[in-house]
């Protein structure tokens, strides 16, 4: 017993010394996973953000088909990036909304005109105010919504080629 | 000669990682009643930055900070009390959002450690006098 208790402190000390280098080692992810997968999108409604294509409201996602969002910007350079995924998105059948983030009609067409245009609707989100409501916090990130317009999911950061055919068989499998 | 500056300035093109909008309104422009904004203010410093991630947004100059400063201050100025709209930024992005961390299943070790160990070390003490007196 008394052996016990004198190695404890040893034994403790390497322990604590093991997690923490293990949370060294770990490497660091900065993504914020939106918390509200499994709830309803928040209620808004969005003017369009460029002539053309109608504005996005809260409602059009609730309407019984399931839809991509995509929160995007034509600053934003890995937008440049997801484009072609999204429009392979897009042709697959799947409805994609764009939720434009603090952006101007005249670089937004400028965008589109240049990288191809996979929207049916874009919200001009001024202010990051329906981004904040969806727990987005940048740039670009996509959400899979289901025809009653429940979040299922959440991509952070721009689509890569292979994740397209996943994101289009959970579009097709939600309803 | 015009071929290199094309070609240097291909290299030096800017990374935009920002928009070239204005700050919203409220960003940068305090409540016109003071009490107001002090309440603001205070709710600020314990909201964390999304985007540095080690600042909060009453320190950050991220876009998005300002736009999280700008909700802040309209939903104070609509009368919204501080608590509610922390709870609205934690339902949204986690606990991990606020520098003043609820009391929950992950973070009551914060408080009880203190007891815990005020408490070790008194059945340590304990437990030595009593040897020397024996």
């Amino acid at each position: 017993m008394k052996q016990t208790v004198r190695w404890a402190p040893l034994v403790l000390f390497i322990l604590l010394g093991s997690a923490m280098t293990y949370g060294l080692a770990k490497p660091d992810s900065t993504n914020i996973r939106s918390k509200m997968i499994g709830a309803s999108v928040p209620t808004f409604t969005l003017p369009p953000a460029t002539a053309g294509l109608p504005g996005l409201a809260s409602s059009d996602l609730a309407a019984g088909r399931p839809h991509l969002v995509n929160i995007f910007a034509s600053w934003c350079v890995p937008c440049v990036a997801e484009a072609p995924q999204l429009k392979a998105i897009a042709d697959a059948g799947v409805p994609v909304m764009g939720i434009a983030v603090r952006d101007r009609p005249e670089a937004l067409q400028r965008f589109l005109a240049r990288n191809g245009n996979p929207f049916r609707a874009i919200g001009a989100d001024d202010a990051s105010q329906v981004q904040m409501a969806m727990g987005s916090s940048g740039v670009p990130e996509s959400f899979v919504v289901d025809g009653h317009g429940r979040i299922l999911s959440q991509v952070i950061g721009p689509i890569n080629p292979e994740d397209v055919a996943g994101i289009v068989a959970e579009v097709r499998a939600a309803r | 000669m015009t071929r290199l500056f094309l070609a240097l300035a291909l290299i030096a093109a800017p990374v935009l990682a920002d928009s070239d909008m204005p700050p919203a309104p409220l960003a940068d422009t305090q409540l016109p009643d003071p009490r107001q904004e002090a309440q603001a203010q205070a709710l600020m410093e314990t909201i964390r930055c999304l985007v540095c991630q080690g600042q909060s947004i009453a320190d950050s100059n991220a876009e998005l900070a300002g736009d999280m400063r700008a909700m802040v201050r309209q939903r104070i100025a609509a009368g919204e009390k501080p608590a509610a709209i922390r709870a609205w930024l934690v339902r949204r992005y986690g606990s991990w959002v606020t520098y003043d961390p609820p009391l929950d299943r992950v973070t009551w070790i914060l408080w009880a450690a203190p007891i815990l160990f005020l408490g070790i070390g008194l059945w340590i003490a304990r437990s030595s006098f009593r040897r020397r007196r024996a």
